[in-house]
């Protein structure tokens, strides 16, 4: 067997394990072992394109390697679990940074020998790589707190949008046809990392989920485009997997908001027919203290929490497991309400919960526990504002239509939030002035704390 | 055909075949694991690194050995990241279940 046939069959084999162990995925029982698979596919399909004949240059592959096992080893054991959101928009950047240059390299080697097939992928791959390269730099950036989480929107945006796509597709197609248009090639490749920027400056911080996932598709077909261009197989088969798994969560997300796809990437909500915080609070609004709710808490059978990105941005999680085993040992039942869009990016509260130890049995769907409200004594929102406003039913609310948590459906809501000020979307949550909500003005850690002492006390 | 244009549309049935795989695969993933699932695909994605290492390694330039070494580090810094961060994640998934504390 030729070592080009033989390396080949190594590709099958770690296509297979990556297929295989997105399967074991389907459950947390199974997915470490899958992910195990995948990972020494990845090795085999590193190892064996090392066998080709034509690699001579071990020195630089070595120093490449090195660097990269460091620096992903560095981040994948600093970054705390609140910040998966934004180490997970820096990685589509590499991703898509490796894809980029490695379209660009080839195309200084081979550029004008190419065929037109060839160059048409890599031409592509070079203006996806770039876009997703400055979209994520972007998105992390807004994630991490270092550029201004709110949505950047002036005049005009969608116009300049459009005419630099419309521009970068002309450029990419006259680098098909002129091989040897060497400035038209780099040009596209700089409108294309600007156009990142404007793809993803609109987008506020808590549409990051949709972006997040969006960004995960781009680097995946950027992939997928640079196995074209290089004729191999296993990158157009990984790439694919992973387009289509950043697709599929983009469209779980923006279901789960009740917008299009297309209103996230490029409108906004219209905030217009919303009553005032006056209308709606007017004086109706209870607050409460760690001591009232450690006694509602006492009595109660069935206690459900409602976490949301305030309970990521306070670190709340251990407290929040130290009430869970609290009230578990008072004969309550504790489940945990999560709604897609909870946090920062698909599953933010449960890696959260998971990492205070909380079983993931007492993690439930939105679709689950919304109709068992009514039997809840108490249901406490942690940090959560949008996803539990109520006003979601009415059909003219800037949020008509969003899938909500019923939680006013519970005998007693225990809003835990810092201060009355309106979550994304920007409207007054009528929750807070219901008859059964009671607020609870405290930061999240501190003020769960706080009811745990209490309620040792009782 | 030319050889090139059917290794192209035989990449055409690769990626539609695959994609479809994916679908249905990522579709089982309960959205509990979706934060997992995503620095996955991102480790799996990373399977460009094998582009860089081809590149890098049979280049014919200084430029192109520079940029295919940073396209190699930056692959693999998701390779190892992606796959270590996840692990990470899946064990606190796993541990009530082992019987841990």
């Amino acid at each position: 067997m030729s070592t080009a046939a033989f390396i080949q069959l190594i590709y099958l084999g770690s296509a297979s394990l990556f297929i295989f162990g997105l399967k074991c995925m389907s459950s947390p029982r199974s997915a470490r072992l899958g992910m195990l698979l995948a990972a020494g596919g990845m090795a085999a399909a590193m190892a064996g394109t090392v066998l080709d004949p034509r690699i001579t240059n071990f020195g630089w592959i070595a120093v490449g390697v090195l660097a990269g096992t460091a620096l992903g080893a560095y981040i994948a054991i600093v970054t705390p679990m609140t910040h998966m959101p934004q180490r997970t928009a820096l990685s589509h950047a590499f991703g898509a940074l490796a894809a980029a240059l490695v379209g660009v390299a080839h195309h200084i080697d081979h550029g004008p020998t190419m065929s037109v097939i060839t160059r048409s992928a890599l031409t592509f791959e070079v203006l996806l790589g770039c876009l997703t390269v400055t979209g994520s730099l972007l998105a992390f950036g807004k994630l991490q707190g270092w550029i201004k989480g709110s949505p950047l929107v002036y005049q005009g945006q969608n116009v300049i949008t459009f005419a630099l796509l419309g521009v970068m597709t002309v450029l990419m197609l006259y680098c098909i046809v002129e091989p040897n248009a060497q400035w038209a090639f780099y040009l596209m490749a700089l409108l294309a990392l600007a156009f990142g920027i404007t793809l993803v400056a609109p987008i506020g911080a808590a549409d990051m989920p949709v972006v997040i996932a969006l960004l995960n598709s781009y680097a995946g077909l950027a992939a997928s485009a640079t196995g074209f261009a290089l004729e191999n197989n296993i990158l157009i088969i990984a790439g694919a997997l992973d387009g289509a798994s950043g697709l599929i969560l983009a469209f779980l997300m923006s279901k789960a908001m009740n917008r299009p796809l297309m209103n996230v990437i490029f409108g906004r909500i219209e905030v217009g027919t919303a009553a005032s915080d006056e209308e709606v609070y007017g004086g109706k609004v209870r607050s409460t203290t760690g001591e009232e709710l450690a006694l509602l808490l006492a009595d109660a059978q069935r206690v459900v929490v409602v976490p949301g990105y305030g309970m990521a941005v306070s670190q709340a999680q251990h407290a929040v497991r130290d009430l869970f085993l609290l009230l578990e040992k008072r004969g309550a039942t504790v489940e945990f309400a999560i709604h897609p869009v909870a946090g920062r990016m698909p599953g933010h509260m449960n890696v959260l919960l998971a990492e205070a130890d909380i079983p993931y049995e007492r993690m439930i769907e939105m679709d689950a526990i919304n109709p068992t409200f009514e039997t809840v004594d108490v249901a406490i929102v942690i940090g959560a504002n949008d996803v539990v406003n109520p006003d979601a039913r009415s059909a003219d609310s800037p949020i008509a239509g969003m899938p909500i948590l019923d939680v006013d459906k519970a005998r007693m809501v225990v809003v835990v939030k810092r201060s009355m000020s309106p979550g994304f979307a920007g409207i007054p949550n009528p929750l807070f002035a219901n008859e059964n909500s009671l607020m609870y003005f405290a930061d999240a850690q501190a003020g769960i704390l706080e009811v745990v002492r209490e309620l040792k006390a009782i | 055909m030319t050889p090139i244009e059917t290794q192209t549309v035989y990449g055409m049935y690769v990626f539609l075949l695959a994609a479809i795989i994916g679908y249905y695969v990522i579709h089982k993933v309960p959205p509990l694991l979706h934060t997992p699932l995503m620095a996955a695909t991102n480790a799996i994605s990373a399977i460009c690194v094998v582009g860089a290492l081809m590149v890098t390694g049979a280049s014919e330039s200084p430029a192109t050995t520079i940029i295919g070494t940073i396209a190699i580090a930056s692959a693999v810094t998701n390779v190892v990241g992606g796959f270590l961060i996840t692990d990470r994640m899946l064990k606190m998934f796993n541990n009530r279940k082992k019987g841990g504390k």
